[in-house]
């Protein structure tokens, strides 16, 4: 059986957290650097890190059209657990993005909610909480908000999963996942597996 | 639905964010904003710079207050800001502040002969400087949340901190080795608590991110210090003692970013001008690596 390659925008930031996740759930972690580094990928991962950087490096780098071509082109999509199939029978890749990589989307226009940097206040607010996601299961899981963004409204077709102290904190664009905190910081893996995982059972 | 903050987790967790990134000394706001749009990462607040602390002599301290505020007005990047070794009033200071991370460090002069600041009773994150391993695991014992390697700070010479960084390495392999009678003996020897040596024996690495410190004055130095396995870079007096401060700033951030590309390296390396003049360790009066222990 192949394995699914996820790659990580590894432009700086928690590359390597996402990546152990990954490897817990045998899939295989490929670091994206330059744009041919996209090639073959059955999903992405944009990590934590500053936002500001991370878009400015993409940019000089020649990564960001890159990155939208891949997210908005169907690819045999095994992962998915989204019904929806496209007429080629393709699927739009999935893409999991924590913080920085939540603004990043919004700031390319990939997903459309409304987000804050920084808006949950500087390292001294920075919180760990425990999130209930209906769409995971009942058990809430742990996961750090690090001088987190707040995302402040999301449009007509994105879906909120989560939402802790009333704001949205993990939301679906089709098979776009955002979220304001990190599930990788406390080692949670639960998310990552709904995430790349629980289309596999059904295809494989 | 409760919330926790301050948990150690966090606290590494934030320096987690920062890996792959360049963190760089500023002493007002002017520069501060030079810095972000360079791409730094983070910027650390300081009265003087380390290569000017050497020159001035006297007493470093803490930076004013006034000139922390106005730099995290500047930027929306974190804010770190020093303390001296020992000077837990200056932690508590800077933690009202709220900066985002405490450097306790040698660059300022030591307020404290026989103890470091007891981090782990602050809420804010603290980040030391090591030169060995023993070092290293002595300041995440007492609560540090990221390390750095010392270096020779404000001498544009790099020399130290591979010293350093080799140094830690070796130290980390030669423990994997270690039967478990050796490494009890080890743990005793460096003062350590026996836990925390046996999980940088199993992780093969320091259990909090490692950033290199001390010297750096160009992207070549930068990526040398992450090809021997540095998570991030600190640069100090090596940018704004530079002939073209943005450049040189932006040049290191893409340097470390492409550490292991050498065709890179020698674009971003290109008309530069003029790096920091830099200092030779066997001249120099004053070694601040050898302050803290």
């Amino acid at each position: 059986m192949p394995v699914h390659k996820i790659g990580i925008l590894a432009i700086h930031g928690d590359v390597a957290e996402h990546a152990a996740i990954l490897r817990q759930l045998k899939l295989e972690a490929i670091e994206i650097r330059t744009k041919e580094d996209f090639k073959n990928l059955d999903g992405l991962i944009l990590p934590g890190g500053e936002s500001t950087t991370i878009f400015d490096l993409a940019k000089t780098y020649g990564l960001v059209s890159p990155l939208r071509k891949f997210i908005t082109t169907p690819i045999k999509n095994l992962a998915t657990n989204n019904p929806k199939v496209t007429p080629s029978g393709l699927q739009l890749p999935t893409v999991l993005a924590t913080c920085a990589g939540l603004i990043l989307l919004a700031k390319l226009k990939l997903l459309d909610v409304k987000v804050e940097r920084n808006a949950y206040g500087r390292q001294l607010e920075s919180f760990e909480a425990k999130v209930k996601i209906p769409a995971i299961g009942k058990k809430e899981i742990t996961v750090a908000f690090i001088r987190a963004p707040k995302i402040l409204s999301v449009g007509k077709s994105v879906k909120i999963l989560a939402k802790f102290e009333d704001v949205p904190v993990l939301v679906r664009q089709g098979e776009i996942f955002g979220m304001s905190f990190h599930p990788e910081i406390t080692s949670e893996t639960a998310l990552h597996k709904f995430i790349f995982k629980s289309g596999l059972k059904s295809s494989r | 639905m409760k919330k926790k903050t301050a948990t150690p987790r966090l606290k590494k967790g934030l320096a987690q964010m920062l890996k792959g990134g360049v963190i760089m000394d500023v002493v007002n706001a002017e520069q501060a904003r030079i810095a972000e749009k360079a791409g730094a990462v983070s910027v650390m607040a300081l009265e003087r710079v380390p290569s000017d602390i050497r020159k001035d002599g006297g007493v470093a301290r803490m930076s004013d207050p006034k000139m922390i505020r106005e730099i995290q007005k500047a930027v929306s990047i974190p804010v770190m800001a020093k303390v001296r070794i020992g000077h837990f009033v200056e932690a508590q200071i800077l933690e009202a502040l709220e900066v985002d991370y405490i450097d306790e460090s040698e660059v300022l002069t030591p307020a404290d002969e026989q103890f470091h600041v007891d981090k782990s009773k602050f809420k804010i994150p603290f980040v030391c400087g090591a030169t060995n391993l023993g070092e290293a695991a002595r300041r995440i014992s007492e609560g540090a949340a990221m390390i750095r390697t010392k270096g020779e700070a404000g001498t544009g010479n790099v020399v130290e901190a591979v010293r350093h960084i080799r140094t830690i390495n070796s130290e980390i392999a030669k423990l994997q080795r270690m039967s478990t009678a050796a490494v009890k003996k080890y743990a005793a020897e460096i003062r350590t608590p026996l836990a925390l040596v046996e999980e940088i024996k199993k992780l093969g690495r320091l259990p909090v991110v490692n950033f290199a410190a001390g010297g750096v004055a160009t992207p070549a130095d930068a990526a040398l210090l992450m090809q021997l396995g540095c998570d991030g870079v600190f640069v100090g007096s090596g940018i704004f003692k530079s002939k073209n401060p943005a450049k040189m700033a932006r040049a290191i951030v893409e340097a470390t970013m492409n550490f292991r590309d050498a065709k890179i390296l020698a674009r971003v390396s290109e008309g530069l001008g003029e790096a920091m003049k830099g200092l030779e360790i066997a001249t120099l009066e004053t070694k601040l690596a050898t302050r803290g222990w």
